[in-house]
Parts: structure tokens; C-alpha cells; sequence
């Protein structure tokens, strides 16, 4: 199949299509479908597939915030490094290396306020190329994984028109 | 007792076949409907805000008749895409909706006892309005063999080479049919011999999905004796905002502005500020709504095929034209809507050609489109 970048916008869209809604809309069968798909998984572009949650509707209680994190290197240790030790805490839900004020941009989140700062100061401000952190607590959340969350969407047409 | 009498004009118009349908459909709850003809998407952001800063700096005064001369030399920049050129000054006039530019093309060019064949199925207004300007519908139906195509041997057989007029729409609401080239070049040399006019309502025309859009003002002859209309709220999806316009030399655009001039006075002039942004800066959320359109045709399509549907292969606009598993398409679309609350319309309400047909609309979401095909499979077994 040859527009891997339509498959791979219906799949951002929404992962759950199945594979012969995804023959169907790419006008294609699902052989190659499944073909395009395993290409992809298999060169690493697809790394998995998810469900967009609002968290604010689950109201479990787990507390989110994004990190900022400034780092110094040495000849020994590079960003990747620090990278490697950062990704490996579960509390760590993404992280990447970002140009600007500071080097990491991480989104992270415990089950509380308290169990989040001690991450912060115990687990991640500790670590010896750190040489500081931002925290940002997030409050609500109005739009993630390109969906937006507000009840707007009601389809208020007429049910028949010309 | 009331004291009115309505106008025997009026009084002659029909409902529209849609009515009944719509009155159907809203009596039920959980109805997913196909039955609608606007855009699922709303009107690009970027135009919206310029529709709300016309309104914050208080621009709500009417404009010039014809429209702001601004949105007039950009339609006229904008149609260059289809070959067309218009001159702002005198053969554009913006109008609220397309549907106003149409009927001030009856009520501009059309005499009483004229004849305007038009082409169907068709959008359901032309007929009432040739009616309200005294004119006689001529149906012209297109069949299915032809994919929808108008052809001189269905002119010369419906009588329409004694019309004044001839009104055509593709891509096509109902059918989603277009016509190529080589197909409207034969209408045109039918329209020449003839010396019909030629209304080409061509509101669908981004919403082209197989080859390229041909307007028939671009053939040979045809300019002089054409009236080509055009909007925003297919494309654009910005139904409610009402704006629409007509490109057509200045004699028959400067009549049209007449009657516009002492009804509408101006098409509303927020809705102007958003079209003009939209031309300017929303090409982007036209490709995407497009493409987003396209990927469903193809899904209907093929659930369609899967099914046992015949449907012919619609390739503009975003109605698909299947013909009905029963004989009696009216009975089937309500007997859907009744058991799986599914709506889709009856081909019939949109004139000659139609019946035996439903129309289905994807301007839809995806997940309501897969739920409705879902339930019309289990419908049918």
C-alpha cells in the first residue's frame, strides 16, 4: 500500500477501526491493510496504540503535572543517558528532550499531591545532572491526543434537509 | 377566519417531498440520519474569528449591493481555479446562500410561460422556484445507465429544445454524480443549437473526488449564456452563514441585482468577513474536510456493495444514490427509519429519475456512518 500517511492518520484517529473499515475508507483491501500496518509496527513508527482518557471524567484521584528538567552533561553522559534513567520510572508518562528554557519536557502523575512532589524531589530531583525542575501542576484538560473535550460537539442539524 | 387568501402561485407549489420525511425523522429518538445536507464539520476557525471581529469592531452596516468589493475581487481571484474570469465590477454578486442567487435568476430571467428544463434529481428548490417566478418546469430526468449524466438524447426527448432555460447541478445533490468535460460538451452544443440559458448551480464543485471540476461556462459559447453559482456553505462549511453568489455577464448578473437590491439589499455582511477569510486563509481545511468526505464515500460504497446494494459510484459532492432493495423506496426508508432508525430519504422527493432510489448523505461521523450501515445490514436480514 502505498499512503502510509493516510493509514497512519486513520489510526491516530482512531485505533480501534477495524481492518476492513480501514480497506474500506483507504479504498484498498485489507491484505494490504494489514501488510501497511505491519510494516509500520515493525519499523517502529506505530509504537502501540492507546485510549485518549479524560482524566477529569475518571476522577480517580491521580494528580498530573508536567516537569520541566534542566541538566548539565560531562564527557561521560549524554542527554540519551539521562533520558534512559528518566523514561524508566512508571510516574514518567512521556518525555522528551525540547529546545527552549530548559532540556526535558516530561508529563508525569501519582495516585496524589503528595506522592507527586515526592516523586519530584526524591526520585527525579536527586539525580546528579539535574540541576532543576519546574513544576507544573495541570488543573483541567481541555484537549490531548488531538481530541478536544468539551461537550460542543452536538450534532444540532436538522435531521432531513434538502 | 383568517382573512388571507394565499397567492394562487403559492397556493400551486406542492410541499417539498423532504417535509414528510423531516416530520418522520423528528417524531423518533435515536436516529442516526443520512438524510442531511450540510456539512457535518463546522465553518473553519479562522473564519469564524473573522466573523466575530467584523463584529467587535461593529461592521454591521450593509455593504454595497453586489457585495464588498474586497470578497468580490477574491471570488473572482478564487473561480480562476475553473477557468473561469469574471470581473468584480459588474458579473459577480454575492447573495445570501446560493439559494438566493438562484431564485434571483428565476426572478430575473425567467418570464412567465418560460419553460426551464432542468436536469434531475434534483435539489429539491429549483422547481418551486420557477413555479414562484411564473415560469413552467420542464424534468428532465437522467437514469442510472447514464451515471446521472444529462445527455441531448434526454433533452430532445423531455422537449426541452423548446425550454428558454436549462438548469444543471454537478456535482449532483441527490445523486453525487458529475459530469466530465466531454459529457457537458455535448449538453453545451445541445444548449447552442438551441439557444437555451444555463443555470449551473455549482456549490459542490470542491467536493470533486474523481478528476477535476469542469464548469460549463468554460466551453466554447457557453460564458455568454451562462449564470455559474457558487458559495461557502459546502465547501466551507458555513451553511448558517449564508452566503452564496452568481458569476455571469453583467446584463444578466445586473438583473439579478435589481431584484436583490429591493429584497436582500446586501448579503449579510459578518458572513462576508468570514467568506473573505475563508478564501484568503482556510484552502487547508477544505483539503482536509475533502479528503475526510472522500475516505467516508468510499466506506458507504463499499458497505453498500457488500450488502447487495446496487449503488451507482458517486464521485462528488457527499450523497451516494442507491437504489432501494424494495420496490417501493418510500415504504423502504420509512420502514428503516421506523425499525433501526436509520434515515434516508426517498429518491422520489427529488423529482424524475429519482424513484426507486434512497439518497444517503455522509456528512456524517464515521462512527455513525458504520452504525447506520450496521443497522440497515441488519434490516435487511
Amino acid at each position: 500500500m502505498d499512503d502510509r500517511r493516510d493509514l497512519l492518520e486513520l489510526l491516530r484517529e482512531n485505533a480501534r477501526y477495524t481492518t476492513a473499515d480501514l480497506a474500506r475508507l483507504l479504498g484498498t483491501d485489507e491484505d494490504a491493510v494489514e501488510a501497511a500496518i505491519e510494516e509500520l509496527e515493525a519499523a517502529g513508527v506505530v509504537r502501540g496504540y492507546q485510549a485518549v482518557v479524560d482524566p477529569d471524567r475518571l476522577d480517580d484521584g491521580t494528580v498530573r503535572a508536567f516537569l520541566e528538567c534542566n541538566v548539565t552533561l560531562d564527557r561521560e553522559t549524554s542527554y540519551d543517558d539521562i533520558a534512559r534513567r528518566l523514561a524508566k520510572f512508571d510516574e514518567v508518562r512521556s518525555l522528551r528532550l525540547v529546545s527552549g528554557d530548559y532540556d526535558f519536557a516530561l508529563e508525569v502523575e501519582a495516585d496524589s499531591l503528595g506522592a507527586l512532589s515526592r516523586f519530584v524531589s526524591e526520585q527525579v530531583a536527586p539525580v546528579p545532572e539535574v540541576t532543576q525542575t519546574v513544576t507544573h501542576f495541570i488543573m483541567d484538560t481541555y484537549k490531548d491526543g488531538g481530541l478536544q473535550f468539551d461537550d460542543g460537539g452536538d450534532d444540532d442539524r436538522l435531521s432531513v434537509t434538502p | 377566519m383568517s382573512r388571507f387568501t394565499v397567492s394562487e402561485r403559492v397556493a400551486s407549489v406542492p410541499p417539498s417531498g423532504i417535509r414528510r420525511f423531516f416530520e418522520l425523522a423528528e417524531e423518533l429518538d435515536d436516529v442516526i440520519s443520512l438524510g442531511v445536507g450540510e456539512p457535518d464539520f463546522s465553518a473553519p476557525w479562522r473564519a469564524r474569528e473573522a466573523a466575530i471581529d467584523s463584529l467587535e469592531r461593529g461592521r454591521t452596516s450593509y455593504t454595497a449591493n453586489r457585495g464588498r468589493r474586497d470578497l468580490r475581487e477574491e471570488i473572482a481571484d478564487y473561480v480562476t481555479r475553473y477557468d473561469l474570469a469574471y470581473d468584480p465590477d459588474d458579473e459577480i454578486v454575492v447573495t445570501a446562500g446560493a439559494s438566493e442567487a438562484i431564485d434571483l435568476a428565476f426572478r430575473a430571467l425567467v418570464d412567465p410561460g418560460d419553460t426551464v428544463a432542468i436536469a434531475q434529481p434534483s435539489y429539491v428548490s429549483y422547481v418551486p422556484s420557477v413555479q414562484f417566478a411564473g415560469g413552467d418546469p420542464l424534468p428532465v430526468p437522467t437514469r442510472v445507465e447514464d451515471d446521472f449524466a444529462l445527455t441531448p438524447e434526454i433533452l430532445e426527448a423531455s422537449g426541452a429544445a423548446d425550454a428558454e432555460m436549462l438548469v444543471l447541478c454537478y456535482p449532483n445533490n441527490p445523486t453525487g454524480a458529475t459530469m466530465n468535460g466531454g459529457e457537458l460538451e455535448a449538453v453545451a452544443d445541445f444548449a447552442r443549437e438551441h439557444d437555451l440559458t444555463v443555470l449551473s448551480d455549482e456549490i459542490y464543485s470542491e467536493l470533486t473526488y474523481e478528476g477535476e471540476h469542469t464548469s460549463i461556462a468554460t466551453l466554447p459559447g457557453m460564458r455568454e449564456r451562462t449564470v455559474v453559482f457558487n458559495g461557502f456553505s459546502k465547501a466551507y462549511a458555513m451553511t448558517g452563514l449564508r452566503l452564496g453568489y452568481a458569476l455571469g455577464p453583467a446584463d444578466a448578473i445586473g438583473a439579478m441585482n435589481r431584484v436583490h437590491q429591493y429584497t436582500m439589499l446586501s448579503a449579510p455582511t459578518t458572513a462576508q468577513f468570514a467568506a473573505l477569510t475563508a478564501l484568503r486563509e482556510c484552502e487547508d481545511d477544505v483539503v482536509s474536510m475533502r479528503s475526510q468526505y472522500d475516505r467516508r464515500r468510499r466506506f458507504v460504497l463499499s458497505r453498500f456493495e457488500e450488502m447487495g446494494i446496487d449503488c451507482f459510484e458517486a464521485t462528488g459532492a457527499f450523497y451516494v444514490f442507491p437504489e432501494s432493495p424494495w420496490d417501493d423506496a418510500g415504504e423502504f426508508a420509512e420502514a428503516l427509519l421506523d425499525e433501526q432508525g436509520v434515515a434516508m430519504v426517498p429518491g422520489s422527493a427529488f423529482g424524475a429519475g429519482g424513484t426507486g432510489h434512497l439518497r444517503a448523505s455522509y456528512a456524517t461521523g464515521l462512527d455513525d456512518l458504520r452504525e447506520a450501515m450496521d443497522r440497515l445490514e441488519a434490516f435487511l436480514h
